[in-house]
């Protein structure tokens, strides 16, 4: 007879209930937390206060932690697999997340070499643009590739130094909440990534015209979401990254970073 | 009442003793006798021919190895070259994976792999435990990122592998030597055949056993121990397509003649006689340490070692005292302990090297400074020097010495340092310390040397490209230039 | 005694002051830090950081019977083991010497005591100098005062200055020491600005932290000061005492200080004469790890009292 898992929130990395109390049922017999806008809020100021860290951190520090993940991830294969429904698709989706994260593990201290430069300004000043994460950045899974597809946003969000605020697929939540207990392993430091189960309608405007939140990944959603994220996330000029789903570059790690050029004088 | 004028006295006079305080080696096992590493395997190998590696610091003798032949080196050749066929088509993204498990393998033996290399080559425990090992490790895994993203490293290009590499590398950081060639190397795609140095082959056995713990394809990495014949052999051998050396530029001058008009690829990364540059605004204690780190760390065994100390004359006075001063508390002695500063002179004939060029400094008339060191009984020791009042013109300031020895020279202005730094045929480094943003950045155009480092020296990192001008050799190791070497740019 | 140099233009003379690349002073201060001090060395060293220890308590709820338990630790640390000596000090509010004095009386260990305004340093001069008199009169040996930080960040540095002398004169034959606050400064530019400052004007001993802000003493901190004091000491021949306080908690941070000093300073400063270490709760951590020393086994806080 088995001890069931109770599925919780991932935030700050801890795992919660949350703090509304709700559930529901979108997979059959379990009980996934339905997150309300608190635990939102929660899951925000916990990225805010961890970016300073993560950020901060050696690009191969990064690097090193997003290849544990995928250590820690094959290490459970077969329990992903299983909960993903058993079988070829499954199996090829695991591999993907686990190739995902070993990619993006060897990007982070490669990035700016591809896409910062030393810019030859016309002047006796020595000029140069390094890319920056921009910060909190929130995700919203694709409901069609719970695990993969997720992972396919995350890991790039991670590599350059973002700290994430993630809304596991909505029909298919299993899988991202029990990739919170791999990065929770990780040596990820908590609040890096948050994930919260919960319904779309209404977590995304939330988390769409949150003050707080820099840039919005919106690979995992339909064209009308898109456009209601769009009209909130002016609000405070949020970046919307629509890079495709299935895109593997380090543009799209990219695509969550600022530009910063900086100028010096060369005299004696 | 307070202590008493003669207590106080007492209490000052006695010495803080730093009590030996040995790493511990009884998890090191050092096999009395080792093969060749060819074909995935631990062979006994054709020569019958054996030479001892021992211990610098105590002359004891660690264990023994093959002096490879003619036949050793093909098969090893002929063994990368079937490896090459399969290796370079399989999936980058598993070579990349290769690569990750050999630098996570490197972590989890990383104090044996510290023990290792500090008694067979002399360094001090603190330095191979917490520079080479880690930074060995970082380059397997910066350059496993770069096995499955070729086509992001060049714009507009196909990159592909040459083939067989055969690389020879010195014997001041085996194992980072080793981590600079094989790692780019099977990146890009390529098989190995490589051979340490002849006083530093232990670390690069343990490799051996850890390319077997990662199940690397056979032949993929073969290592060859030898001493210059050897080396010779692996880099004129016909199948071997590029050759990639780090030694003295004497004998990369040797290797381009021998190598001439057979196509073969070639980098080459040799000697050096830095000029470390001390501005009158320098922050004048971290210059020191700089200058320090610069020409006594690993005992002056580096190629970029800081030594030529260019000091501006109007600080030349305080600077030249405040680094005497730090010179005494340098600690010389047993490399396995955990204080120890200053470890042992590689080899009997480096020793002899050094007393040599020391003696023509003393003949020459510069001014010899050394604080009081006690030497032990046996090993190969020399004590860190400095000598002041030295010309452009005396050996001491134009020949590497590769020792911990020290050549003061004063300047004005930025134009005579630049004047002076560049007054050699060599072009590996350069240090400048000054408080001025601009004129760090104004210096360091100004260098011809591969790397300059301003207000810090000796910084190493695998994103980091390395490699000189001029002598010094060509070719660059480290971050994306260091794909170069190892890729045929279609 | 140390005196005050006479100075002008004292503010462009502060401006003149030659800066400090951070990351090479965090650099060696990590290298020292790694020295590995054991057997008997660890022995000889734990004993002299029990000497230069000045066991301190600042707090509002003191009262006479917290200090005299604290007095009674100082003298003899360890309950029935006259191996382990007495510390340095005792470092109290002013209230509080008076409590320390009976107490201390026929033992070696000095009353230091905090003044002007400490922490904060905020207040009038003629009350620091005030205190500093009534300190002194009341027992204290040695007075630890603050400088003004925001006279000192603002520019001010001849305000600074005179206040340091002016509470010097104060002291009468106490020993002064200077708090630079170095939590406070911004920089190590600025440390050593302070340091240099403090000890033009009379300081006998320059201290980093009240220990009621963070961060308190670090070792990079710690360095900088003492690469100061050498400077001043080669200018001047004016030996300076340095003390590190705040947030130094264990026995392996207490030999870090004492590497520290060796190798900068020399052996001429490891004496409570030019040293002193500024803890609470350090102390214990010391008489365990002497005891693990002596027996080979680690040790727990049950065995050592708490007073």
């Amino acid at each position: 007879m088995d001890v069931r898992k109770t599925y919780k929130l991932f935030v700050n990395g801890e795992f919660v209930r949350s703090e509304s109390g709700r559930a529901y049922r979108p997979d059959g017999n379990v009980n996934v937390p339905r997150g309300s806008r608190k635990d939102l809020r929660d899951a925000v100021r916990a990225a805010r206060t961890a970016f300073p860290g993560w950020s901060g951190r050696t690009a191969m520090n990064r690097g090193q932690i997003l290849y544990r993940a995928a250590e820690m991830l094959d290490g459970r294969a077969s329990q992903f697999i299983e909960l993903l429904g058993g079988g070829t698709r499954p199996r090829r989706e695991l591999d993907q997340a686990v190739e995902t994260l070993v990619w993006y593990a060897g990007w982070t201290d490669k990035l700016s070499q591809v896409t910062g430069t030393v810019n030859p300004v016309a002047g006796p000043y020595f000029n140069f643009t390094i890319p920056e994460p921009t910060g909190v950045v929130g995700i919203i899974a694709p409901e069609d590739d719970p695990l993969a597809g997720l992972v396919r946003r995350i890991a790039p969000a991670l590599c350059g130094g973002n700290v994430v605020v993630a809304l596991a697929a909505e029909s298919h939540p299993l899988a991202a909440l029990t990739l919170a207990e791999v990065l929770a392993t990780s040596d990820l430091p908590g609040g890096v990534v948050n994930i919260l189960s919960g319904q779309r309608k209404e977590l995304i405007p939330w988390l769409a015209a949150h003050m707080d939140v820099n840039a919005i990944d919106v690979a995992g959603c339909t064209g009308d979401e898109i456009k209601t994220i769009e009209e909130a996330a002016a609000g405070n000029v949020k970046r919307v990254i629509k890079v495709a789903a299935k895109e593997r570059s380090p543009y799209l790690v990219a695509a969550f970073m600022e530009m910063k050029t900086i100028w010096h004088p060369i005299g004696v | 009442m307070a202590l008493t004028k003669k207590q106080t006295a007492e209490l000052a006079k006695q010495v803080f003793e730093y009590a030996p305080a040995p790493e511990s080696i009884d998890h090191v096992k050092i096999q009395p006798r080792y093969g060749l590493f060819i074909g995935g395997r631990m062979v006994e190998g054709h020569s019958k021919k054996r030479f001892p590696t021992i211990n610098p610091a105590t002359e004891a003798k660690l264990a023994e190895v093959v002096e490879a032949d003619e036949v050793d080196v093909d098969h090893a050749v002929k063994a990368a070259d079937k490896a090459f066929e399969t290796w370079a088509r399989l999936a980058p993204s598993q070579r990349a994976r290769y690569l990750f498990r050999i630098s996570r393998l490197i972590q989890e033996r990383s104090r044996e792999l510290a023990v290792v290399e500090t008694m067979d080559g002399g360094k001090p425990i603190k330095e191979s435990r917490d520079v080479d090992i880690p930074l060995a490790a970082a380059h397997f895994f910066y350059y496993a990122g770069w096995a499955d993203k070729l086509e992001w490293a060049f714009p507009n290009r196909k990159p592909k592998p040459i083939g067989v590499a055969g690389q020879v590398i010195p014997w001041n950081f085996p194992l980072l030597m080793l981590a600079w060639k094989i790692a780019p190397a099977l990146a890009a795609g390529n098989t190995v055949v490589l051979k340490p140095a002849e006083t530093t082959p232990l670390s690069a056995m343990v490799f051996a056993e850890i390319c077997m713990q990662a199940e690397l394809p056979p032949g993929v990495v073969n290592i060859l121990t030898g001493a210059g014949k050897t080396g010779s052999l692996v880099v004129t051998h016909p199948d071997v397509k590029k050759v990639a050396f780090t030694g003295s530029t004497e004998v990369g001058k040797l290797i381009q003649r021998a190598i001439a008009g057979t196509g073969k690829r070639l980098t080459l990364e040799l000697g050096g006689k830095a000029a470390n540059i001390v501005f009158e605004d320098a922050p004048l204690d971290q210059a020191v340490e700089g200058i320090i780190n610069g020409i006594y760390f690993n005992q002056g065994h580096v190629c970029c070692a800081g030594s030529r100390l260019l000091v501006q004359e109007s600080i030349a006075e305080p600077l030249l005292e405040k680094l005497k001063r730090r010179l005494s508390t340098l600690r010389l002695g047993d490399p396995l302990d955990k204080n120890t500063d200053i470890g042992a002179i590689n080899s009997k004939a480096q020793l002899e090297r050094i007393e040599g060029l020391v003696e023509s400094g003393i003949e020459e008339g510069a001014e010899l400074y050394q604080p009081d060191c006690v030497l032990p009984e046996r090993g190969f020791w020399f004590p860190p020097t400095l000598f002041t009042n030295v010309s452009q013109s005396y050996r001491i300031a134009r020949e590497e010495i590769f020792g911990p020895v020290l050549s003061v020279l004063t300047f004005r202005t930025p134009n005579e340092a630049v004047e002076k730094a560049n007054n050699t045929p060599y072009g590996l480094s350069a240090g400048v310390w000054t408080d001025k943003g601009s004129r760090i950045l104004w210096m360091a155009e100004r260098m011809r040397a591969g790397v300059v480092w301003a207000n810090t020296f000796n910084r190493f990192d695998p994103t980091s490209p390395f490699g000189g001008y001029k002598e010094s050799g060509f070719g660059r190791e480290g971050g994306v230039h260091g794909l170069l070497p190892y890729l045929e740019l279609n | 005694m140390a005196t005050a140099l006479s100075l002008t233009h004292l503010g462009s003379l502060m401006r003149g002051v030659r800066s400090v690349d951070e990351v090479g002073a965090d650099e060696r201060a990590a290298s020292l830090a790694k020295r590995s001090i054991k057997k008997s060395s660890k022995l000889w060293a734990l004993d002299l950081a029990v000497r230069c220890m000045d066991l301190t308590t600042l707090e509002g709820a003191d009262t006479p019977g917290k200090v005299a338990a604290m007095c009674a630790k100082a003298i003899r640390p360890k309950a029935g083991d006259p191996t382990i000596p007495s510390v340095a000090a005792v470092c109290v509010y002013p209230l509080r010497i008076a409590d320390c004095v009976e107490h201390l009386r026929a033992s070696t260990v000095r009353i230091a005591s905090v003044a002007t305004a400490f922490p904060s340093g905020q207040s009038f001069t003629s009350i620091k100098v005030a205190e500093t008199e009534e300190a002194v009169r009341a027992g204290a040996h040695e007075i630890d005062m603050v400088i003004d930080r925001g006279a000192f960040l603002s520019g001010d540095y001849q305000r600074v200055y005179d206040e340091i002398v002016a509470v010097k004169e104060a002291c009468g034959t106490a020993h002064l020491k200077v708090i630079l606050e170095t939590g406070e400064l911004g920089t190590y530019d600025a440390v050593r600005r302070a340091s240099i400052l403090a000890m033009a004007a009379g300081a006998d001993f320059i201290k980093t932290s009240t220990g009621k802000v963070q961060p308190a003493a670090t070792l990079s901190v710690a360095l900088v000061m003492m690469e100061s004091i050498r400077d001043f000491v080669r200018e001047t021949g004016q030996p300076v005492g340095f003390k590190a306080a705040g947030g130094i908690r264990t026995a392996k941070q207490a030999i870090a200080y004492l590497v520290l000093t060796y190798e900068t300073l020399g052996s001429d400063w490891m004496t409570p004469d030019r040293l002193r270490l500024g803890a609470s709760t350090l102390l214990n951590d010391v008489l365990m790890q002497i005891d693990k020393e002596r027996t080979g086994a680690y040790q727990s806080p049950d065995y050592f009292t708490i007073d």
